[in-house]
């Protein structure tokens, strides 16, 4: 599939690579100059391929509280919340975001989660009365990230997305049609996310440009996510791992209620047999990629999830599931980089933060 | 070193012969693709290497490849100054960019390998 911009990309020097099913700008420069300009200034990424679902209709809280790991019943109008649709064992079946509306609900789920979770809201939505319209390929998504990124956008959309709290987000006009700016993010940066009808998406995007926002491709936004120790579905999240495993507990509320998984996720919680995730970093320049073996004494005690060059920490990092005894900041692990044992330490999350502005 | 007096493998690797010595690098083409090169793994003087066989290893942020030798031999100087700093292999592939200089066995030729037109053909059909 292509999103609305593909030929602005492929037009414009991108190396175009497949994910999940979409043919994306994997870069147009270099990673490394790329992930420095969003945490310099301001970088923009067509996130358009990830999946953008509406609710309507008096039964639309009710089912999404039934999917989802946090509370949605406890957010504001405009709030925008983090957490986890789970599978019937409480493993993780794709991390969402959930939109409150006065007038309704929206969820933006991972492009290769898009058709299962779509799938998944029709098999759970039972005699409840809601509508749910995937809007994906109608509209386009456009991430404006970085310490420059919100004032850049000032006066482009008729609401001031410097007025919007973090982790939320307004309905607004752009160029005389609707469109929703969400202070959100994937960098680990201040930034704002953008949506808008597909027809508008390459105007949006030059827009942007013009006012000195930086093309960027999933490369850097794959660095920047990992530096900010943001898990990725399929690689620090999936149908096996559960979320107290992947360090993310302050996303699943328990005592909301019933949900699906909160009954494997209970007994699940303090499962000292479960790996949990874990930072590494690596003193070499040898990087531990996904799939390696993390080892102590010589046994394998866990397994590299990804793992990259940190452009602004300027390390060898990683992230790992690693037997929970062992997920202690400063812990001596290794990780077999293809047959040499490299020495990593356990260190905090995330790896990188910003500077408080 | 002049890239049309130079000779090319399929896996990027450009070579020169000069008094039985051959001088290996990596190609424009390859460091291009690779961006972000991070790291960079040589052998050791004195260590034997083999025609089409694995001699190091250049890893950039998006991946890890392998380094193949285009003659059989032994090495004999290595540029030392690439593991420490591998800049000079995206700034100056075909100068300070060189990896390792490997004595070839006597009568060793680089026919086997591509032409600078043969290789431009190849990154051609390669659809980059």
């Amino acid at each position: 599939m292509r999103t609305p911009l593909h030929d602005w990309h492929a037009g414009h020097g991108a190396r175009m690579v497949d994910f999940a099913g979409w043919d994306m700008p994997v870069q147009y420069t270099t990673i490394t100059d790329e992930h420095a300009a969003v945490r310099t200034s301001a970088g923009l990424f067509d996130i358009s391929h990830m999946g953008r679902l509406s609710f309507g209709g008096p039964g639309a809280l009710d089912l999404i509280q039934h999917v989802f790991s946090n509370n949605a019943a406890t957010m504001k109008d405009f709030q925008v919340r983090y957490g986890l649709v789970c599978n019937e064992q409480g493993g993780i079946r794709d991390d969402v975001l959930v939109y409150r509306w006065p007038y309704g609900w929206a969820m933006v789920v991972n492009a290769s989660n898009r058709a299962k979770i779509v799938a998944w809201l029709e098999q759970h939505r039972g005699a409840r009365d809601v509508q749910t319209v995937d809007q994906t390929e109608a509209t386009c998504m456009i991430a404006v990230q970085g310490p420059k990124a919100v004032g850049l956008c000032r006066g482009l959309t008729e609401a001031d997305p410097g007025q919007l709290a973090y982790y939320y987000a307004a309905p607004s006009r752009y160029r005389g049609k609707n469109c929703v700016v969400s202070r959100t993010g994937y960098t680990g940066e201040d930034g704002v996310e953008i949506m808008v009808g597909a027809d508008l998406a390459v105007t949006l995007w030059e827009d942007l440009v013009a006012r000195g926002a930086r093309p960027c491709g999933l490369a850097a936004r794959d660095t920047l996510r990992l530096e900010a120790a943001m898990p990725l579905y399929g690689h620090e999240l999936g149908e096996e791992i559960d979320p107290f495993q992947a360090g993310l507990a302050w996303a699943v509320k328990l005592d909301k209620g019933d949900f699906l998984g909160r009954d494997a996720l209970l007994k699940r919680k303090d499962d000292p047999t479960l790996r949990r995730r874990v930072g590494l970093a690596l003193e070499g320049k040898r990087l531990a990629r996904e799939g390696a073996s993390v080892l102590k004494d010589g046994r394998e005690v866990g397994k590299v999830t990804s793992g990259t060059f940190a452009p602004t920490v300027n390390k060898a990092i990683a992230m790992a599931y690693v037997d929970p005894a062992l997920m202690e900041p400063g812990t001596a692990l290794e990780v077999d980089v293809r047959g040499k044992a490299e020495p990593a330490t356990v260190v905090p999350l995330p790896f990188y933060k910003r500077p408080k502005s | 070193m002049d890239p049309k007096s130079l000779r090319y493998s399929e896996s990027h690797e450009w070579a020169s012969l000069d008094g039985g010595v051959c001088t290996v690098g990596v190609s424009q083409f390859a460091v291009d693709q690779l961006t972000d090169v991070v790291y960079i793994e040589l052998p050791s003087v004195g260590d034997a290497v083999q025609a089409g066989k694995r001699f190091g290893t250049i890893e950039s942020v998006k991946a890890v490849s392998d380094l193949y030798a285009p003659v059989d031999g032994e090495v004999v100087a290595v540029n030392d100054a690439l593991t420490s700093d591998a800049s000079p292999v995206s700034q100056d592939p075909y100068g300070k960019g060189w990896m390792v200089k490997i004595k070839a066995e006597p009568g060793a030729t680089l026919d086997h390998l591509k032409t600078l037109e043969q290789y431009q053909q190849q990154i051609a059909s390669e659809g980059h």
